[in-house]
């Protein structure tokens, strides 16, 4: 039975928005934890922690997202017999492909400030964490913003792909009303506004916050 | 014992050798000149005897501590052996106070009420008490070498070490710099300074040190090696830098 695009379809699917939000949440903050210690592993003095850091940047990174988001919901109930919610699923695969990215965008960050930084520390007798907390990590902070919130916007995008495995979220929710309504193009346009608006402000916020710290130093 | 011995310190780049058999000593309170032209291995030297450069060969002992064995607790060495770079390297995002304090603080652990007297202690020292609270990019180029100083002056160091620490200022800025180096020299401190300012080393230094091709190649009293060099090589170095 083929019903009208209505007032409640809307509502349905800003109700789904928000586990878009929520997932994205959830791989922003196992992201980043992953992404800290891949940086941190990716610069340290320690050969053996750059290169199981590059490992895992590559690995991430040469296999599709939606291959991740397979491993993680269909791999494990056959390798290690865990029956897994698409929730936990999705979160880990997600967490797991942020840490690659932003791990690498940090790595970046840290780089971008110069070595007599790190040479100006250790000659005052800091020690390598010393320099990184007081000297560096300050420093790549104000650089990483942009491009962290403009990975973040990517991230809210990208949940979509969630979808197949049966994470209903806004773009899946936007199919469901689809397949309701029969009005592809309104409801389509009704997700892509969702998303915008989800999108847009973050990266209004970026360009604040990268004026705010460029004045504050 | 001697502050600082050098024993035959081999470094290389690569298949670059930068320092080929170097050794000296230098003893409390001497104010030591490096020259040289670029290339010949002055700043390495320096940047060997506070271990910010593993050295391939002979022995770097300061203050009775051996910089070149592998266990080195640089970190105490440090705080014994402060260095000036050519380039300043104060911390962009900390004011000056912050600049000075961060390592008594954090590797000293002093207390944070005592701090700021410390930095302003130092900073009277090179005349910029009043810049206290101002931030890097808001200094001249003189200001911000004579923080640079001071940053170091507060961690009470043994020797100092400077790395052509005017190269990269105006000429009318290099003076502010050159006093300021002179007064700490007068108050007793031991200096190796890499310059070419010739006419400060022939003033201040208690010895010259001309370097080339990654070798000790001359040294002696000021006056004697800038006034009657006995190799061409000095003599054709002192003539390109003095006229």
């Amino acid at each position: 039975m083929i019903r009208e695009f209505a007032a409640i379809d809307v509502y349905y699917l800003l109700l789904a928005a928000r586990w878009t939000l929520a997932l994205t949440a959830l791989a922003f903050v196992g992201g980043g934890l992953f992404g800290i210690v891949v940086a941190l592993m990716r610069v340290s003095p320690f050969m053996p922690l750059r290169a199981l850091g590059a490992a895992y940047v590559n690995v991430v990174q040469g296999i599709p997202l939606l291959g991740w988001l397979f491993v993680f919901f269909f791999g494990l109930p056959i390798l290690a017999s865990v029956q897994v919610s698409s929730w936990v699923a999705a979160t880990v695969a997600f967490s797991f492909y942020a840490g690659a990215f932003l791990g690498e965008i940090w790595r970046g960050c840290l780089q971008a400030i110069p070595r007599q930084q790190w040479e100006a520390g250790a000659a005052l007798g800091l020690g390598f964490g010393e320099q990184l907390r007081h000297v560096i990590v300050p420093q790549a902070v104000r650089v990483a913003i942009p491009p962290t919130v403009g990975f973040l916007v990517q991230l809210i995008k990208n949940t979509s792909l969630g979808a197949v495995i049966g994470f209903v979220e806004l773009t899946r929710e936007g199919q469901l009303t689809n397949a309701a309504t029969y009005r592809p193009f309104t409801v389509y346009i009704a997700v892509a506004a969702i998303y915008f608006a989800m999108c847009f402000p973050l990266t209004q916020l970026s360009r604040r916050l990268e004026r705010r710290l460029r004045v504050a130093r | 014992m001697s502050l600082v011995e050098l024993k035959g310190v081999v470094k290389r780049f690569g298949t670059n050798t930068v320092l080929d058999d170097v050794s000296m000593n230098v003893e409390r309170g001497e104010i030591i000149a490096v020259i040289g032209r670029s290339g010949s291995g002055k700043s390495t030297m320096l940047r060997c005897i506070n271990g910010l450069e593993p050295v391939q060969g002979g022995t770097v002992v300061v203050d009775g501590e051996t910089v070149s064995a592998p266990g080195a607790d640089l970190r105490a060495l440090r705080q014994r052996v402060g260095i000036v770079f050519q380039s300043y390297n104060l911390f962009p995002h900390l004011s000056v106070e912050k600049n000075i304090t961060l390592a008594p603080r954090v590797v000293k652990g002093i207390d944070p009420g005592t701090a700021r007297e410390l930095a302003l202690g130092v900073l009277r020292r090179v005349g910029l008490a009043e810049k206290i609270d101002a931030y890097p990019d808001q200094l001249s180029g003189g200001q911000q070498q004579r923080v640079a100083i001071a940053r170091s002056l507060a961690m009470q160091p043994k020797l100092m070490l400077f790395d052509e620490i005017t190269s990269a200022l105006d000429p009318e800025l290099t003076g502010e710099v050159l006093k300021v180096l002179e007064q700490v020299a007068a108050e007793g401190m031991t200096m190796i300074l890499v310059t070419h300012e010739m006419g400060f080393a022939r003033r201040v230094a208690t010895r010259v040190v001309f370097m080339h091709q990654g070798r000790i190649w001359e040294e002696g009293g000021a006056r004697e090696v800038l006034e009657k060099p006995r190799t061409p090589e000095l003599a054709t170095f002192l003539d390109a830098v003095l006229h």
